[in-house]
């Protein structure tokens, strides 16, 4: 039996259904605590808070503003909403304006199978691109001698940049320009395998949604990200408990 | 250790240095006619006058009168309040204007002029422009001589800060850098903020196309502005201030920071204004072209020395501001509104203006129109009084069309509401808003679905690309407007559109990409037939390479 949470509790309403949130959790932390499924891309369980893919966008009666659910607490008496039509519809063309920007082509994507951005069509009901596509042409970076980097497949959720500055301590990613040219960077716009300050390590590749950073090798579909294991890290270096849950030895 | 100014004496001593002028030459030398080449007619000037050795007649190089359209401006001001305006002035109309008129009293014909009791002048009220065009802004006692620093030297010897945030409170002053949120409750907020030191910002990062209000305020009169930051900072414990002036303000920026060395020099700035126990030290910080950065979060994360990108509200910067401490950032012209405020007292300043929108605003007006430039009016003053009797009507005898405020987060105001009071609701009643005061008068040349597609272009290229629905959603956006403007859009680009339109309003995380559709709004709202006209019917569509 796990022991009780101590933290205090306040009412709440979710998609009408009464529930309890902990004060100080966020709206996403208690959706997922009670089973109501809420889009994300950016947010990642160990992380710090982006706020960039807007996918968690939900409402919250009384604010005309649609609220972020990673990034904001619950409140007393609130009563959110997850899944209107109205949300549904912007979700929907969130994602087509993803896939319209990259040149996400499944069929020819090692992470196809295992793709966020992939299930978030399914989830968000895609069935076509509305918008014209950017047909992007940035390149592929395989300077590196373990991984590789396809611009062109990235969709700037900087998953990447914060596991490498927050838990590896690295910092080699960042994202230089701005607005439709904004991209991923390592060190000053440098190739990848001449980063002095990568340290090899691979947690950017595990935490990647999509087929833009993928190890070496790989061909169509055999990619295989596992950004969990961030959270687990997390996990472990706040609790100093080093024995992962499912009892299996972690490799990096 | 200098001592303290003396205001008193400085007055003083202007006023006896005023009256020994029998002429004086006020030469325009803001940023639009040092453009239209304002320099070399003041040293022309300048150098006629040293040359006969002639000290009492003075040439002051001046902030801006307003009329930039007719730069530039030369005011011959002579004993008897008798005034000459001369427009249009080049070098040897500068020299005509010395030899002739400075030296031997006889007016210049060759050099056209305008009367100094034109409605564009008569009609303003100017609070916030009240000495710009009148005094040297690089001379601090040009400002003391019209009273500057006044305001500042009472509060802080005779007012305790709560009192001077319930003047502002009562004057019901708003920010005027777009949202109109109540200056005095942000006030309230920083004050009761725990935490040290506490972080005050004028934002200066300006950057609406056709806007120019907070660059004339700074180079016209910096000292107004560092005299409401110094009692904004009195008046919330803020010991430490940051002027942002974006990077493509040069003459703001050097007239600011010549400013701020004077007062601190006098010690209006620095450790122990003027003898007492407050300080305040200021500085300027230049902003590096990104139009995002007037965004109260990203201009603190570009003054921290990082990309200067938003980030998710609350924490609001009162609470948590620069370098992780409470900071409040009010924009330029609303900071320069201050000393009046507490010169004049708060009920004057309420009963300038609405009852929602008190005091005055100042204007950026552009586009067709017979005279362009900076003015300053009471809120409420009407659409058409600002188009027709102080701008002169639509240029070229064509008709009016529309106005357009808010620059790309505003929208356009059809002929059929110019008797709308310009205030915050009115505006955004029509689906537009008050902004930061641009106004760009369009007349029947133009085409609406064009203009929405000049903005959407803005905002794509300076959506910073933290959010999807911004980065992407300008950029199809405009891709839509445009194939609409080619002539190759359909019925379902416009559907489109539309409803990518409410997805990026809704769901962007910061004001630029919330309110980057409104321009296709506005336009659709007032003026969509002109968008249905230019759509193409699928078969025609078909044949034809789109």
């Amino acid at each position: 039996m796990r022991p009780r949470d101590p933290r205090p509790k306040v009412p709440v309403t979710i998609d009408g259904d009464d529930a309890e949130a902990f004060e100080g959790e966020t709206i996403l932390d208690l959706a997922r605590r009670v089973g109501v499924p809420i889009p994300t891309l950016c947010y990642l369980d160990g992380l710090s808070v982006h706020g960039g893919c807007r996918l968690c966008s939900v409402e919250v009666d009384g604010d005309p503003r649609l609220q972020l659910a990673c990034a904001t607490p619950v409140g007393q008496d609130m009563d959110i909403r997850t899944n209107s039509f109205e949300l549904r519809e912007h979700r929907r063309r969130i994602v087509e304006l993803l896939f319209a920007e990259g040149n996400h082509v499944c069929a020819t994507c090692v992470s196809s199978g295992a793709c966020e951005l992939q299930d978030l069509a399914v989830e968000t009901e895609v069935d076509h691109i509305h918008y014209e596509l950017s047909h992007a042409n940035e390149g592929i970076d395989a300077s590196h001698p373990k991984y590789v980097l396809d611009r062109d497949r990235c969709v700037r959720c900087t998953r990447c940049v914060r596991v490498c500055a927050e838990v590896e301590g690295a910092s080699v990613w960042e994202m230089a320009e701005r607005g439709g040219n904004s991209r991923l960077v390592a060190e000053m716009d440098v190739p990848w395998g001449d980063a002095s300050s990568c340290t090899w390590c691979g947690k950017c590749v595990l935490v990647c949604p999509t087929g833009a950073l993928s190890f070496k090798g790989r061909a169509i579909g055999e990619m295989r990200h596992d950004p969990d294991v961030i959270a687990f890290l997390a996990q472990a270096r706040a609790e100093e408990e080093w024995v992962h849950p499912s009892d299996e030895e972690v490799s990096l | 250790m200098a001592a303290p100014i003396d205001l008193d004496d400085v007055v003083k001593a202007e006023r006896e240095a005023r009256s020994r002028f029998v002429k004086r030459a006020l030469v325009c030398t803001s940023t639009a006619c040092v453009t239209a080449g304002a320099l070399p007619v003041r040293d022309q000037i300048s150098k006629t006058i040293h040359d006969a050795e002639r000290p009492d007649i003075c040439v002051v190089s001046t902030g801006c009168p307003g009329m930039c359209s007719r730069g530039p401006l030369v005011r011959v001001e002579e004993r008897g309040d008798q005034t000459t305006i001369y427009t249009h002035v080049d070098e040897d109309g500068a020299g005509d204007i010395a030899r002739d008129h400075l030296l031997t009293g006889k007016p210049v014909d060759n050099v056209p002029t305008m009367a100094p009791d034109l409605p564009f002048f008569t009609r303003q009220v100017r609070v916030v422009l009240e000495t710009a065009g009148r005094i040297d802004p690089d001379r601090l006692e040009d400002y003391v001589g019209e009273g500057g620093y006044r305001a500042l030297a009472r509060v802080i010897t005779e007012m305790a800060p709560e009192q001077v945030v319930e003047e502002i409170l009562l004057s019901r002053l708003r920010g005027r850098g777009g949202a109109g949120y109540p200056t005095g409750r942000k006030w309230a907020l920083l004050a009761e903020a725990e935490g040290d030191p506490k972080y005050l910002v004028a934002n200066g990062d300006e950057g609406d196309p056709g806007a120019f209000m907070d660059r004339t305020i700074m180079d016209s009169d910096p000292h107004r502005v560092i005299e409401g930051m110094a009692i904004a900072a009195y008046a919330t414990g803020a010991t430490k201030g940051y002027a942002y002036v974006r990077a493509e303000y040069p003459l703001a920026i050097e007239r600011m920071e010549r400013a701020i060395r004077a007062a601190k020099r006098a010690k209006l700035l620095g450790r122990n204004v003027l003898g007492t126990t407050f300080s305040f030290d200021l500085e300027v910080r230049v902003g590096a072209g990104a139009f995002v950065c007037g965004e109260e979060t990203a201009l603190m994360a570009s003054i921290e020395g990082r990309r200067g990108l938003p980030v998710l509200r609350p924490p609001y910067p009162t609470e948590k501001g620069l370098w992780g401490q409470p900071t409040m950032i009010n924009n330029v012209e609303t900071l320069a509104n201050v000393p009046a405020i507490l010169n004049h007292g708060h009920e004057w300043f309420a009963n300038l203006g609405t009852e929602t929108s008190s005091g005055t605003k100042v204007f950026a007006l552009a586009g067709s129109l017979e005279d362009t430039g900076l003015i300053e009016v009471p809120m409420g003053i009407t659409l058409r009084e600002l188009v027709f009797d102080l701008a002169g009507g639509i240029a070229n005898g064509r008709e009016f069309k529309a106005a357009q405020t808010g620059g790309p987060s505003g929208g356009c105001i059809p002929a059929r509401f110019l008797d709308t009071p310009v205030d915050y609701e009115h505006l955004r009643d029509l689906g537009s808003i008050m902004g930061s005061g641009g106004m760009v008068v369009m007349d029947d040349t133009v085409k609406m679905p064009e203009v929405a597609r000049f903005y959407m272009e803005f905002c794509r290229d300076e959506s910073c690309g933290k959010c999807a629905p911004c980065r992407v959603g300008t950029e199809k956006m405009y891709a839509f407007l445009d194939r609409i403007c080619r002539g190759v859009g359909r019925a379902r680009d416009l559907a489109h559109l539309e409803s990518l339109c409410r997805t990026v309003r809704a769901t962007s995380l910061c004001g630029l990409g919330q309110s980057a559709p409104n321009p296709v709004f506005s336009t659709l709202e007032h003026f969509r037939d002109e968008y249905l006209d230019l759509l193409v019917e699928e078969e025609e569509v078909n044949g034809a390479t789109a």
